[in-house]
């Protein structure tokens, strides 16, 4: 019991620091703008914010519509008891992404532009709009669990009687923003480096934002089982573990049959950063797929959530490969980000898990039995 | 194609004659620092840089499918039917997509300001649009910058080539590049030797996206349809086993 306070108050001094790191990140980005907080330059005008906070963190919201579907669409009940965890850290990644980028943007009083002013040949005004939307999506999937605790009979009703479209039209949404997220940096063939342009960039931002999303899906329970002592089925989560696996061995296919169609895969044996770079990303992501290969890894709580960890990883390396390290030979620059960039990116992380700590305290996160007044209990037969 | 600039490098001096012009039509400050500065910036459209004995000059190639144009979320960029490619800045959000797009690097950002936007060359969109010459262009002392129609410029760097071939690198940097630009460049040497980018493919950039994005009428409403049979046929399982449910216990009772 001591030690649980005692792990529990270093926790809180550490966040309390990283906050306030942050606060004083947010005072420098508003004082001095981005030239005094950041470590970006004409030649290398996104860094930390963007390629960290923006495209993790809408990927790592990618479980809440892989959930979704399995649940509504795919009809597969069983996974509703982890449905609420996928559409929390969904809700939270996505939310916290927007703080990201009206903290990015350098006019963050007009982020409301691309609403009114449109062009459909940017690849970035859709995903604003797919962004916008699926946020609207992800409040009303999540709805219930609010109406359920402060009994709003009435919005409960109405939510779940539109409940079906809603849901399509977010997984739609979804594929379309997380592979678009990809299609962004098809525009700069001459400077993304070999290992990491692709033509099939989009298809590999949505199969990896898959991977990133179950493996949240499986961290996030497992967090909230060791920290608050919630329950979640582990038959459930091995489920979730079996489709990571698919996955990831479905995303390195195309990644290596695509490095070797582009005649990509000589850079392969060139002794630079960017070969360690992809080693990292790569092996985080196949080392927690041959784990998981073996059904005994699977059903064991602790390899399973150090896998969910490695591709958690492994997908971040993607990601900042991408958008930054892939790029900085051709821009002959080396980013590294300044203080309050990465500050504020700390405390939006500690801010998730945050809220995510007590929305798993208040909310009605894990229904394990569906409730006796749910019209669709009577419908689950078995 | 409209209007274009035509920069000769073999007959630049270096005098920076261009730079001052180009601060004075922004009202820029321009002195013997900024001068000194060779790479272009928020508070320098246009610079000259030296390789060597020989210079080369950055401002906005004026592409004729920018694209700025095409990835700005909100139509910032505009390519005038003049010629010119020009910035709004009241509808910039600042997402500096651009900034990391333009494959000549010259959307430039206010860094240190607190509401920056972009900057960049205009090709004197003011000056053009009323039958003058470009700022740059007036003040050149040597004819090493000159505007006007693109088709007529692009026919004077030709005659210029053939006039000399000893003194041309024997190619026009911008006809083809990206599409073709409204900025070109007649170099001594390969352009590479210039610092101007070489790798660039002949067809616009923004087809590279345009190909993927054009799709997404038909990606969403395939994988709506799709995801609604999916929808309807799991439920409808469920249901006709509901009912079977319910009508067996009956059977069994009669």
């Amino acid at each position: 019991m001591k030690a649980a306070l005692g792990r529990l108050t270093l926790w809180r001094v550490l966040f309390a620091l990283i906050m306030f790191g942050g606060l004083c990140g947010l005072y420098v980005r508003g004082m001095y703008g981005l030239g005094g907080s950041t470590n970006l330059t004409d030649r290398f005008p996104w860094g930390l914010w963007k390629g960290f906070n923006v495209l993790t963190g809408i990927g790592l919201g990618a479980g809440g519509f892989t959930i979704a579907a399995t649940v509504h669409i795919f009809n597969l009940k069983r996974y509703k008891p982890i449905l609420r965890i996928a559409l929390l850290t969904a809700f939270l990644g996505y939310s916290l992404m927007a703080v990201a980028l009206m903290i990015d943007i350098g006019q963050p009083q007009r982020i409301w532009h691309p609403i009114v002013m449109w062009n459909e040949h940017s690849v970035l005004f859709e995903v604003a709009w797919c962004v916008m939307l699926y946020l609207t999506v992800l409040s009303l999937e999540f709805a219930p669990a609010v109406c359920e605790r402060f009994r709003w009979r009435a919005v409960l009703k109405f939510v779940r009687m539109i409940s079906a479209p809603v849901v399509i039209f977010g997984v739609v949404l979804s594929t379309l923003h997380q592979s678009s997220l990809g299609t962004l940096f098809l525009i700069v063939p001459e400077k993304l480096y070999g290992l990491w342009y692709t033509p099939l960039l989009p298809v590999l931002f949505f199969v990896s934002a898959v991977c990133a999303g179950l493996a949240m899906v499986i961290f996030a329970s497992w967090q909230s089982h060791n920290a608050l002592g919630k329950q979640v089925p582990a038959a459930l989560l091995e489920g979730v573990a079996r489709v990571l696996t698919v996955m990831l061995l479905f995303y390195l296919a195309i990644r290596f049959v695509d490095l070797f169609r582009r005649d990509a895969e000589r850079l392969l044996v060139v002794n630079r950063m960017e070969t360690w770079l992809f080693g990292l990303e790569t092996a985080l992501l196949a080392v927690p797929m041959l784990l998981l290969l073996r059904p005994r890894n699977r059903a064991n709580p602790a390899a399973l959530y150090l896998c969910s960890l490695m591709v958690l990883f492994g997908f971040v390396a993607n990601r900042l490969n991408v958008s930054i390290t892939g790029l900085e030979a051709s821009q002959a620059t080396h980013y590294i980000p300044r203080w309050p960039e990465v500050m504020i990116t700390l405390s939006l992380i500690s801010i998730g898990f945050a809220v995510f700590r007590m929305a798993a305290l208040h909310l009605p996160l894990f229904v394990e039995t569906v409730h006796a007044e749910e019209p669709e209990a009577e419908l689950v037969a078995v | 194609m409209g209007l274009a600039i035509l920069y000769d490098s073999t007959m630049c001096i270096g005098c920076r004659e261009c730079e001052k012009a180009c601060a004075a039509r922004w009202k820029l400050p321009y002195n013997d620092k900024i001068a000194a500065e060779e790479q272009i910036s928020a508070h320098k459209l246009t610079a000259i840089q030296t390789h060597g004995e020989r210079y080369s000059r950055r401002l906005c190639m004026h592409c004729a499918d920018p694209t700025c144009a095409s990835v700005c979320p909100v139509g910032a960029f505009t390519k005038t039917a003049l010629g010119p490619v020009v910035y709004d800045q009241t509808k910039c959000i600042g997402c500096r997509y651009c900034m990391l797009a333009c494959p000549f690097q010259v959307p430039t950002y206010q860094w240190t300001s607190r509401l920056p936007i972009v900057r960049k060359c205009d090709m004197c969109y003011e000056r053009v649009s009323h039958g003058k010459p470009t700022a740059c262009a007036e003040a050149c002392p040597t004819g090493a910058t000159i505007s006007g129609d693109r088709d007529q410029l692009i026919q004077e760097a030709r005659r210029r080539i053939n006039e000399k071939p000893g003194q041309y690198y024997a190619r026009i940097y911008g006809v083809e590049e990206v599409g073709g630009t409204s900025t070109l460049f007649l170099s001594a040497v390969p352009f590479g030797q210039l610092g101007i980018p070489t790798n660039l493919p002949k067809t616009p950039l923004p087809m590279l996206t345009w190909r993927v994005l054009s799709r997404t009428p038909d990606i969403a409403s395939i994988a709506g349809v799709l995801l609604g049979g999916v929808y309807w046929i799991t439920h409808r399982r469920e249901l006709v086993a509901a009912e079977e449910g319910k009508d067996k216990p009956k059977g069994v009772r009669k």
